[in-house]
């Protein structure tokens, strides 16, 4: 019987309209494709993207130069030098970024003790010149300036699941 | 001895020793933080408790004496129960700043708060807080972080042996504290912050300059003093990071004097000399090693043309290494000259042919605390050699009488059994009449010079004592000479003195100088004696005569004649004079202003090299980093200077060769002359009534270049500013008081100064340190006139 079937289903192309049967549905379906840049895909709070420095709302950095960041980088992309600033705290005089040996691994995001180094949802960026891909202090805490409300967000929206 | 068990593991130890010490010898751990090996045992933090069998509680194991057949359980659910609860009081109130922490990484509380921490903390009461103290420039404090372990406070009471911290209040409220508020003096202070177990004191120069996971180790040997204190540089990305103990039971033990400790901060400094120079027009020009070379060799050989080879001499520093002297000898003997020294602050040479193959303190280090006497001649040796001055605190703890002969009456972190304190130029008719009397005790025939030093002045009290306690003490006796011994216009008739006064009682004798100034002599450093104290033929000119007589061109070698010469004002006149002048510093200093070239010099810790320390023990380093911009180990420079002279035998291509070119084994630490010959004492001098005599001492931050740019020590309160310094009633007899501006005259220099009244200066005799730009106008040792300004 079985036999019979399978000889049947190849004779009359079942296969083969069933495969149709499945274009066809999607030829009528929704359309999953976007045009992008003009239209972007849903971001998880959780992106891991370029990097950027917090401050506090005060606007102090919140960056202690703790260099958790630095130690627990995979791929040794962190350069940090500190010293004590007039003022007696711990300030980093150094942050760099090298971001072609980071991984974007979120390690540094993820040791650090008051959530000054973090990750943004940027993803579109590029380089011109050599030597910019080492992004330092002052365009970290730009980048963390620029995006504080979405990287504020994001964090409270994810503090339940930390 | 005991035998008995911990954690199943049979152990013996000897009797009346504690569990813990057991412990460590077999390798099981026990957490601790108040105990330390070389500190009384307090047992107050209660983190070593263990479970001991038949024991109600769980005992403390570093106060735990063992006990024959006893178990002891390390591990045991009692035990662990009692660490856990003991860290959880702990952590009550220590905050919880890690990250900012620069004990962060290597802090005994955070890695126990790993095995032994709760997560959570269960504390729902406020912190307590504790204000900071200031302690100086030295240690900064967080005295939150303290855990009341008290390892400081017992090592300025039974090590340091000046109790400036220690604690006040109770439970709560105790505190660790200077009680008044003053800064922490001690020339070993920086060792509080290894043993404080947690941030609480930590390094002020290295405040939050780097976490201690990014540090490598480098051994290196300190080049401060006659100890050689072992220790180790801490290197990040090719800098010097700061510096710490290395523990060598024979040298330092696991101690660092805090010359030794921060000095490091100078290898950074902005006044490092990083180009080669040369004048040109009477500029000073930086330029390339190529040009730097010739114009130096194309200087010298003018010279040598001209007035001869006799004409050039060379000055070294005495903390040069062994090889860099070999090399400095080899060239200035392979151009014809002799006239090679690096006994800077040296003033009398008259013993040179007697002396013996190498100075030494005369004894090993580590048995200075055997000797039952120490007689010390001529020296704050608190100060000049911190770690030899806490091995004489430990022989005095083992009853030793330690007695002294000073021009001041310094502040020992000991007692001293019987002192003589007179002027300088009494010193050799005090030590004259000392070993009179103890020829007397004794019944030995004694030279008769010692008489005619001795006088007619009748034996002081002190002297008969002094004597009297020699005569007792024996071969069991050490008579170290200090700087101000060495550095007198008569150190041969005290060398040679001193050493009548051995050989009655076979005691040693040996003089306390600088980090390498055995390899110097062994090297051949010296104008008298060629490699491993050949005689040499044609003896040049010492230190001494270099600085008086000029030369047409010198070689310094890391020196800073004005800072650094007995008698640094003429030394500066002499040498400026000279018609050409290499520097090899690493420093730019007053030499430059008339250097006719100027080498960078590699500092200590970037260059590989050797140096015998006080006891002959030869130890020897490799370079800790890359030497500073330019700059080049001096043995590379004199290599190349050796070749470019076509000289033979400096075809070098390591600097382990060149050592391998001295036969360095078996070297006994004896500084004894090799024949006793005392010179008839001078005709007395008159000198005016209204002149008092300078004490010239060399105070501990002022003692060499290195130190002399190390913003830290500089800064901190054990090296106030240069100023005069008389006794009360001197003061009243010529009419001054404390703060009076005072103008001090020595021979056509004056120098104007701040009065302090300090009993601790005999009469007749003004306390004016050398080591300063403020004071090097006035040369050396000598008669002062005072007046106000």
């Amino acid at each position: 019987m079985n036999k019979l079937k399978a000889y049947l289903q190849s004779f009359l192309l079942w296969e083969l309209l069933k495969g149709l049967a499945l274009t066809g549905r999607h030829l009528f379906a929704r359309k999953i494709t976007i045009q992008y840049p003009d239209e972007k895909t849903p971001m998880s709070p959780r992106f891991r993207g370029l990097h950027a420095l917090r401050r506090y709302p005060n606007g102090e950095e919140r960056c202690i130069a703790c260099k958790l960041c630095e130690a627990v980088c995979p791929a040794l992309a962190i350069t940090i030098e500190s010293e004590q600033r007039p003022d007696g705290t711990r300030r980093t005089t150094r942050y760099d970024i090298d971001l072609f040996k980071c991984i974007y691994c979120g390690f540094c995001e993820e040791s650090c003790p008051v959530d000054s180094i973090v990750e943004t949802r940027l993803f579109e960026y590029h380089f011109e010149d050599r030597g910019e891909n080492i992004i330092h202090k002052d365009q970290l805490l730009a980048l963390g300036d620029k995006y504080e409300a979405q990287l504020a967000a994001d964090r409270a929206s994810d503090a339940a699941y930390r | 001895m005991v035998s008995f068990e911990i954690d199943g593991k049979k152990v013996e130890a000897e009797e009346g020793s504690m569990v813990i010490h057991a412990a460590d010898a077999a390798g099981i751990y026990i957490p601790r933080f108040c105990y330390h090996k070389k500190l009384s045992i307090a047992a107050n933090c209660r983190m070593c408790l263990v479970e001991v069998e038949k024991a109600p509680k769980p005992l403390p194991a570093c106060a735990t004496p063992v006990v024959e057949g006893m178990k002891v359980f390390t591990q045991s659910a009692q035990a662990i129960d009692a660490q856990k609860g003991t860290m959880e009081f702990l952590l009550i109130n220590h905050p919880l700043d890690c990250p900012i922490c620069d004990q962060g990484g290597e802090c005994e509380l955070q890695d126990l708060a790993v095995g032994y921490g709760g997560d959570v903390s269960r504390f729902q009461e406020n912190k307590r807080v504790v204000l900071n103290k200031d302690l100086g420039t030295l240690i900064s404090t967080d005295m939150t972080r303290c855990i009341h372990c008290t390892r400081c406070v017992r090592f300025g009471q039974e090590i340091a042996g000046i109790m400036e911290l220690g604690a006040t209040g109770r439970g709560e409220h105790m505190e660790i504290g200077t009680y008044i508020e003053h800064s922490i003096d001690s020339e070993l202070s920086g060792n509080v912050i290894d043993l404080c177990p947690v941030g609480a004191l930590t390094s002020k120069p290295f405040r939050y300059s780097a976490r201690t996971w990014e540090l490598n180790d480098v051994a290196a040997v300190s080049p401060h003093d006659a100890v050689g204190s072992n220790l180790y540089l801490q290197v990040r990305r090719d800098r010097v990071m700061r510096a710490l103990p290395r523990d060598n039971a024979a040298v330092n033990e696991c101690w660092l004097s805090d010359r030794d400790r921060f000095s490091y901060e100078a290898l950074n400094s902005e006044q490092r000399l990083v180009l080669p120079m040369i004048r040109v027009n009477g500029e000073l020009q930086a330029t390339d090693w190529k040009t730097a070379l010739d114009f130096t060799v194309k200087g010298l050989s003018k010279v040598i043309d001209l007035c001869g080879s006799d004409s050039i001499g060379a000055l070294a520093a005495s903390n040069a290494t062994l090889e860099e002297y070999y090399l400095l000898q080899k060239l200035v003997r392979g151009l014809g000259s002799s006239n090679i020294d690096h006994r800077l602050r040296q003033s009398d040479f008259s013993h040179d042919a007697v002396a013996p193959l190498f100075p030494s303190i005369g004894l090993p280090i580590a048995d200075i605390e055997q000797q039952q006497g120490v007689l010390i001649i001529g020296s704050n040796v608190r100060k000049e050699q911190p770690i030899i001055g806490l091995r004489l605190r430990k022989a005095f703890l083992g009853a030793a009488r330690i007695m002294a002969i000073n021009a001041v009456d310094y502040e020992f972190s000991f007692d001293l059994a019987h002192k003589v304190i007179t002027p300088p130029k009494q010193f050799v008719a005090s030590l004259s009449r000392i070993a009179k009397k103890l020829a007397n005790e004794t019944g030995t025939t004694i030279p008769a010079a010692v008489g005619d030093w001795a006088g007619d002045v009748a034996v002081s009290d002190s002297e008969q004592d002094i004597a009297k306690v020699l005569a007792q003490t024996g071969n069991q006796t050490a008579l170290l000479m200090g700087q101000l011994a060495v550095s007198h216009e008569y150190y041969d008739s005290i060398y040679q003195i001193s050493q009548v006064i051995a050989d009655m009682i076979g005691a040693t004798v040996g003089t306390m100088l600088s980090a390498n100034s055995a390899g110097a002599w062994l090297a051949g450093c010296v104008p008298h004696r060629g490699v491993l104290g050949s005689t040499e033929n044609n003896p040049g000119l010492n230190a001494g005569q270099m600085q008086k007589q000029s030369l047409k061109a010198y070689i310094l070698f890391g020196v800073e004649p004005e800072l650094d010469c007995v008698d640094g004002a003429n030394a500066s006149n002499a040498i400026g004079s000279a018609d050409f002048v290499v520097n090899l510093s690493s420093f730019m200093s007053s030499a430059s202003d008339y250097a006719d070239v100027q080498l960078p010099l590699a500092a200590f810790s970037e260059t590989s090299g050797t140096y015998i320390n006080g006891e002959g023990r030869v130890q020897s380093f490799g370079g800790a980093v890359s030497p500073k911009g330019e700059a080049r180990p001096g043995w590379k420079i004199l290599r190349v200077l050796g070749n470019m002279f076509e000289l033979d035998g400096f075809d070098y291509t390591s600097s382990p060769e060149v050592f391998a070119e001295l036969d360095l084994s078996n070297l006994e630490p004896s500084a004894k002359l090799r024949e006793v010959a005392i010179m008839a004492p001078p005709k007395t001098e008159t000198t005016s009534e209204i002149d008092l005599e300078r004490i010239c001492e060399v105070p501990l931050y002022a003692s060499d270049p290195l130190v002399r740019r190390a913003h830290a020590l500089q800064a901190c309160a054990d090296n106030p500013p240069p100023a005069a310094r008389v006794n009360a009633a001197q003061a009243k007899e010529l009419n001054f008081s404390s703060g009076t501006k005072i103008n001090a005259h020595m021979g056509a220099a004056i120098v104007a100064l701040e009065l302090i009244i300090d009993d601790r200066i005999p009469n007749g005799c003004i306390l004016i340190p050398s080591g300063y730009p403020e004071t090097a106008a006035l040369g050396g040792p000598g008669m002062t006139r005072v007046v106000r300004a």
